[in-house]
This record gives C-alpha cells, sequence and structure tokens, in this order.
C-alpha cells in the first residue's frame, strides 16, 4: 500500500482511539460540575463522593486522552504536509485557538482540581470543575470548526500561490455545519459520559456496594443521559443530516443506499447495499419519508449515487451506509432504554430492577460505538476530499513520505496503544474496585527496595 | 507584520523548553537524587499539577506555526517523519509514566514507571537539541519546498546530512546538560531536606558541564552556520541578548552559593531564554535553511500566511496568550513554596 492509504489508516485508528477519551471526559466533566452543584446546595457529602470518585476517572482518561492527541496535530504535518500547506492558512487558525484558548485553560484547571481540594477549599475547586467543563468543551469546538471547513469550506479565498487564505473568520468560525456537528458531537458525549455513570451505579448496586453514592449516579445519570439521547436525534441529528443533503449530495444518496434519483424518496430502515447491482437488497422502507426529511417535502427529489461521476463519490459505499445505520438503530435504543430507567425512577422502582440494572451495566460500550460509528459516517462520507470540493484527499498527502515509513509508525502506534489501553482498562478497574467511598490503605509492597536498604 | 510572528513563535518555543525543560530535567535526574518512594513522589509532586499545561505550550506554537508559516510546519513536519514519530512515542510515555505511577502502590511497579519517566525524559532532552541543531545547520530542502531527512548520512553537516551527525548531536548533548541543570534549579526550589540537598550537591557539576559543552557548541556552530554569529553582529540589539546570556550563566552559581533559590532558577531560566532568542535573532529571516541551494530556502518572506489573516490573528493571538499567561501565574502562585505530599487526595 502507498503512502497515502497508510496514513488514512493511521489517522483514523490513532483518532478513532484518541476519541474514545475525550467523548468521556467532556461529557464528564458537565456531570462532575452537576454533582458537585448538587453537593454546594444539599452538603449531602455522598454527591461531593461521586464529584471526587469521577474526577479520578476523568483525570485517567484526561492524560491518556492528552498523550494520544499530541499525534494528531503532529500528524497533520508528519503525513498530510501538502494539506496542512494547501489549507493551513486557514485551518491554522482553529487549530492554533485551540492550544491557545482552551488547552491552557484545560491543563491549569486540572492541575488544581486534581490537587488542589485541600489547598483551595470548595470555592475554587468549584470554578476549576466549571473551568475545566468550559475548557473541554471549547476545544472540541475549535476541532470541530476545522473539521466543519473540510466538510464544508466557508470563509476563504484562494491565492494566487492556488493555497487557501484566510477571507471571513467569522464566517469560518460560524460555519453552520460546524454549529450542527458541534451540538451532535456534544450531545454524544454527554450520552456516553451519562451511560459510563449510570453503568457503574448499576454495577455497585449489583454487587451491593455503595449504595448510596451509586443511586445518585444513577439518578443524575438516567436524566442527562435521556435529555441527551432526544437532543441527540431532534434537533441535532436531523439539523446535522439536513447539512448534508444540502451541501454533500452524494454522501446523502450513500449513506441512505438511495442508488437512483427519485422523487417521494423512501427512507430504508434495514437492508443489504449490493453495489454492483445499484440496488438495496431485504430492504424495509417507509415510503417518501426521506424526501420530507431532507428537504421539507414528499415530493422532493432526492439524488440517487447515478447522478454523480464515480470519481466524486464517497469511495467505501458499503462501510458509509451500515456505519450509518448502526448509528441511527442505536441512537434510538438509548432513548428506549434511558426512557424507561426515567420512568422507573420516578415510580422509585429503578434502585431494585434487577434485569434493568443489568441491562444498564451492559449498555455502556454502545454510546462509544455509536460515536465512533457516527464519525466514520462524517468522515468517509467526506471521501474522496479533504477539503470537500478544493482538494482530493490523495493529493494531500507528504510528498517526501514514503509507505514504508507511515507502515512502520501505524505499526508502532497500533502496539503502544494496545499497552496504554491494557493499563488504561486495568486502572479503571482499580478504581471501579476501590469505589466513591473513603477506604482503608493498603501498606503491604509500598516502600522501593532502595528505601529499605538506606 | 511576519517578523513579529516570527518572534511570538520564537517566544512560544522558548517559553515551552523553559517550562517542560525542568519536567524533562527532573526526569533525568530523580533516579539519581530522589532515593525512597517518598522523595520520588516529591519530584512528582513538584512537576505533577504543571507539565500537562508545560507541554501545552508544544502543542500552542505547532498550532501557531501551522496558521503563521504553513509551508514550514508542513515541510518540517514531514521531513523529519521518523524522528518526530518516535518523540510523540517518548511524549506519550513520558506522560502516562507520570500519571500512571502513583496508581498502584507495589514498588516494582513503580519503579518501572520510573524507569520509564527517566528514560523518555533523557531522549526528549537529546531529541529536543538535535531539532534545534538540525534548524541551524540547515535540511536539504529541495525546489519544490520538501526534504526528507534519514536519521543519518555520514555523521557529516554538509550538503546532504541526516537528522544525527556529529553537530546536532552535540547539540543534543548540551541540551541535554542544560536541562537537567535547569531540572535541577527547579527541583531545589520546589524540595527541602536530604533531597534537596542531593541536588544542591549536582548543580555546581551540571553547570561546570553546561559551560563546556555550551562553548564548544558556539564554536562548533560558527563552523556548521557562520552566518549566525555575522546576523547577531549587524544587530546591535542582540549584544543585550549576549549579555543576558553571561549574566544568567555566571550568575547562577553566585545566587546558589549564596542559597537564594529563587534566583537559581531564574539564572537558569534565563540561560535558556537568552540562548533560544540569540539563535533565533540569528537565524531571522530564514526559517529552515536548505542545504542543497541558499534559494529554496524557507523564510518569512515565501512560507508566511497572507497579511489579513495575520494581522487578524494578531488581536485573537495577544488575547489568548494573555488569558493563558494569567492561567499560569494563577497556576505557579497556587503550587508555589515547597511541595507538600499531603495536599493530593486522590493517590498517595
Amino acid at each position: 500500500m502507498n503512502a497515502a492509504g497508510w496514513s488514512r489508516i493511521q489517522f483514523a485508528f490513532t483518532i478513532t482511539y484518541h476519541y474514545l477519551f475525550p467523548q468521556l471526559t467532556m461529557g464528564l466533566a458537565l456531570l462532575i460540575v452537576i454533582f458537585k452543584a448538587l453537593y454546594l446546595k444539599t452538603r449531602n457529602e455522598n454527591f461531593n463522593h461521586a464529584a471526587r470518585f469521577w474526577t479520578r476517572i476523568f483525570g485517567i482518561n484526561f492524560a491518556v486522552g492528552v498523550v494520544t492527541g499530541i499525534p494528531m496535530e503532529f500528524q497533520f504535518g508528519t503525513n498530510w504536509a501538502k494539506f496542512s500547506n494547501f489549507a493551513g492558512g486557514v485551518i491554522g487558525m482553529s487549530l492554533a485557538m485551540e492550544g491557545m484558548f482552551a488547552f491552557f485553560a484545560e491543563s491549569s484547571f486540572l492541575g488544581i482540581l486534581l490537587f488542589g481540594e485541600k489547598r483551595f477549599g470548595q470555592k475554587v475547586h468549584m470554578v476549576s470543575a466549571i473551568m475545566l467543563f468550559l475548557g473541554s468543551w471549547l476545544s472540541g469546538y475549535f476541532i470541530i470548526v476545522t473539521n466543519a471547513f473540510m466538510q464544508h469550506p466557508v470563509g476563504y479565498t484562494m491565492g494566487a500561490d492556488h493555497k487557501l487564505h484566510m477571507a471571513n473568520p467569522m464566517a469560518f468560525l460560524l460555519n453552520p455545519w460546524a454549529l450542527w456537528e458541534y451540538s451532535h458531537n456534544m450531545t454524544a458525549s454527554v450520552v456516553t459520559a451519562s451511560f459510563v455513570v449510570a453503568s457503574v451505579g448499576a454495577f455497585y448496586l449489583l454487587i451491593g456496594r455503595h449504595r448510596e453514592v451509586a443511586s445518585l449516579f444513577l439518578k443524575v445519570a438516567v436524566v442527562t443521559g435521556f435529555i441527551a439521547s432526544v437532543i441527540q436525534v431532534f434537533p441535532t441529528g436531523d439539523g446535522q443530516s439536513r447539512m448534508i443533503s444540502y451541501y454533500q449530495k452524494p454522501t446523502l444518496a450513500a449513506m441512505e443506499g438511495k442508488f437512483r434519483t427519485s422523487a417521494h424518496a423512501g427512507l430504508v430502515l434495514m437492508g443489504q447495499p449490493n453495489e454492483e447491482n445499484g440496488n438495496i437488497e431485504n430492504p424495509v422502507v417507509v415510503p417518501s419519508v426521506l424526501s420530507a426529511l431532507a428537504y421539507g417535502s414528499a415530493n422532493s427529489k432526492v439524488k440517487g449515487l447515478n447522478s454523480f461521476p464515480k470519481q466524486d463519490r464517497p469511495d467505501n459505499l458499503v462501510l458509509l451506509y451500515y456505519a450509518y445505520h448502526i448509528m441511527v438503530g442505536l441512537g434510538t435504543f438509548f432513548i428506549l432504554l434511558t426512557g424507561i430507567s426515567l420512568v422507573m425512577l420516578r415510580k422509585n422502582l429503578l434502585m431494585n430492577s434487577t434485569p434493568l440494572l443489568w441491562v444498564i451495566m451492559l449498555a455502556f460500550p454502545f454510546p462509544y460505538i455509536a460515536t465512533t460509528a457516527g464519525w466514520m459516517v462524517t468522515e468517509i462520507g467526506r471521501q474522496p476530499w479533504l477539503v470537500y470540493g478544493l482538494e482530493r484527499t490523495i493529493q494531500g498527502v507528504s510528498p517526501t513520505v514514503s509507505g514504508g515509513d507511515v507502515a512502520f509508525s501505524t505499526l508502532g502506534f497500533l502496539g503502544l496503544y494496545l499497552v496504554v489501553g491494557v493499563l488504561f482498562l486495568y486502572m479503571i478497574g482499580r478504581t471501579i474496585n476501590e469505589g466513591p467511598e473513603p477506604h482503608a490503605e493498603m501498606t503491604s509492597g509500598t516502600q522501593l527496595p532502595s528505601a529499605t536498604a538506606n | 507584520m511576519t517578523i513579529i510572528w516570527f518572534a511570538l513563535i520564537a517566544v512560544a518555543l522558548a517559553v515551552y523548553v523553559v517550562l517542560d525543560g525542568f519536567d524533562f530535567g527532573a526526569g533525568i535526574l530523580h533516579l539519581f537524587v530522589a532515593h525512597t518512594d517518598e522523595e520520588r513522589r516529591t519530584v512528582l509532586a513538584a512537576i505533577g499539577p504543571v507539565w500537562d499545561g508545560n507541554e501545552v505550550w508544544l502543542l500552542a506554537s505547532g498550532g501557531t506555526l501551522v496558521f503563521v508559516f504553513p509551508a514550514v510546519y508542513a515541510a518540517g513536519f514531514s521531513g523529519f517523519y521518523l524522528p518526530l514519530m518516535m518523540a510523540l512515542w517518548l511524549l506519550i510515555l513520558r506522560g502516562i509514566s507520570i500519571e500512571f505511577r502513583s496508581h498502584e502502590k507495589h514498588w516494582i511497579w513503580r519503579s518501572f514507571w520510573d524507569g520509564v519517566f527517566a528514560f523518555s525524559s533523557l531522549l526528549m532532552a537529546v531529541i529536543l537539541g538535535a531539532a534545534l541543531g538540525n534548524v541551524i545547520r540547515g535540511v536539504p530542502l529541495t525546489q519544490q519546498g520538501y526534504f526528507h531527512g534519514p536519521l543519518f548520512t555520514n555523521f557529516m553537516p554538509g550538503k546532504n546530512p541526516g537528522v544525527l551527525d556529529w553537530y546536532t548531536v552535540l547539540v543534543g548533548v548540551f541540551a541535554t546538560v542544560a536541562l537537567a541543570l535547569h531540572g535541577a534549579c527547579y527541583l531545589q526550589l520546589k524540595t527541602e531536606g536530604t533531597l534537596q540537598k542531593r541536588l544542591n550537591a549536582t548543580i555546581p557539576a551540571l553547570w561546570a558541564a553546561m559551560l563546556a559543552t555550551g562553548l564548544l557548541t558556539t564554536l562548533a556552530t560558527n563552523a556548521v552556520r557562520p552566518e549566525l554569529y555575522a546576523n547577531l553582529i549587524l544587530r546591535p540589539w542582540t549584544w543585550l541578548l549576549a549579555l543576558m546570556i553571561a549574566v544568567s550563566v555566571f550568575g547562577l552559581p553566585i545566587a546558589h552559593r549564596k542559597g537564594s533559590e529563587l534566583f537559581t532558577f531564574i539564572a537558569s531560566a534565563g540561560t535558556l531564554i537568552g540562548l533560544l532568542a540569540a539563535t533565533a535573532a540569528g537565524l531571522y529571516p530564514v526559517l529552515l535553511l536548505s542545504t542543497t541551494n541558499a534559494a529554496y530556502s524557507l523564510t518569512v518572506y515565501n512560507s508566511a500566511n497572507s497579511q489579513h489573516g495575520l494581522q487578524i490573528g494578531l488581536i485573537w493571538w495577544s488575547t489568548a496568550l494573555a488569558i493563558a499567561v494569567v492561567y499560569f501565574v494563577f497556576l505557579f502562585r497556587s503550587f508555589k513554596g515547597k511541595v507538600n505530599l499531603g495536599d493530593n487526595v486522590y493517590h498517595e
């Protein structure tokens, strides 16, 4: 495989892996603020235990997020040098802004949140939780603005040097695509965090430990999870797909499995796309709904893949189609599960309903899967373009880096990230096992051998 | 306009070296100066709340480089592909060694991560120095504005140099010694008792080694890139930097002997800032010198973003910088004084 192919694999792998961590921390930052605020309001010590426990989980996730995030910023230059050269004058702005406005806030206040509760007291601790929340959400915005420019470029001019230059920074920062993408992505992050918090709560209840703190986990997370799951579909999911239907028509056709142009286009709920024959096998279709959702009327014509030359269509139609349908299917399941849990919570039955607690405990991986699938829709859907309509992916790679170099470093990342992942899971497991309440100290094996030798 | 941005990026990078430099220095030294678990934890607690913020200066400088000089970012990062990947892995290892160490109490777990922390910090210091050496010496840029830097060729600076040659390795060694000294100067500020005594004992030796390798590097730089000094002589304001370097270098042992912890650290920081600022001032206006043909060099004139973008950029960038400085002053003031291990409620 050439450098372009390997670079795509490397970026896809490193970004997917990296984003497992921020998608939890961004949502979790909000939940920590909620726990902390509830503590300051009710002075119920259990809320503070909850805040501290999740700050510990946050800290581990944040550390892995930071170390796996640095390669992302480097890869624009190392693997995609021609893209950086071509678009750096525009996207350099949001990348620099992320570092300058968001990372400084996040990293400074995490130090205080982790190390400063005893030293500075509750007020400063609360402020640093809020700053961390704002910093991480701001960081998300600048990255989404960068991605949105690649999806739907606005605010630029093409210079005489055939490079992109900044023409209108406000238009670039307030890209309509970015606003929808951001709200859709951030509510997804709240869904992930809610499911994780609820899952740990359910686990403690099932094994009969930390019952009081665990039920607080569930009470807060079921509410935030339900609200976020609903917003996920409407208005943010709806708005996001409208953006695609206006600005990336081949992508809409591919993700919906629409091969031929027609009015009264039906929405494919299930079925297997067959690229060679150009149809969906074993389809379950709701008539006219796609036309209505995309353009507001059942009469609207939806363009099929046959309307676009092959070189302008996404190059992996089948993966795009399945990723999209998996995301939508899971999104529906999230509303259902959190909705049922909320009803049970209102009836005071949730904490004793063993089957439901089992489902909640086991459901936490699915928001990660749905979010990953959603990003696959975004990124595979953007193909074959790197900057939509302006630069093709194949044109953006580094001219002096060979496929072998990228293959080597990709293998390096795979190995290193495997080790990091195992250690991460071990430490999360340990933290969950220690539990949210203050515990007795272990003492054996804590001294370095040199300490006893001295 | 571009001269302001050149200066801003140089300042951001210098701040990175001064801040993350003491983290690397702490990593290089801690196995030798911190013997007990409590001492190791004290070293980690001295950098624990700040190392991540320090590293952000590297990311912020990188992001700013994309914005201001996209062509330099593109050429430099793709040209140094493999060394940069290794630097990334080392930064990952450094980060997780600090964060993971204290989560498990068994000594073998902690000793392992202490070793990883030392190893990654040492190599990162060498890499930072070698990277600077490459920028000073120049890289084999072609007419297209790209290059491929092999790890080494014949170990000689010349038309087709590798990433490592005798000159860049020398700068790497100098950087390692200077950052180890810087780490010692930072840690003596944050510690007390036996640990501080051991740190104080290393400072004179490290200072002498820094002076020796520094003089050698200065002479070597004159052989490899004589224009650097020619430029400095022609720009009289940069003589102030030479004065700053001299005062810092020779002020350090005096402050240390007088027992002024703060001024010892300031002198060490001043040495690093002075050297980096003088290097940047001597390189201007060339950002990346081409060893194949000086006409292919990337300069502030042929690689900058459009004036319009840069003008607006100056407004938000300086606003953000001002806010960041406030955070850092707050952060460092919050954790000023000696490390107190009892502050950390999360891991013991």
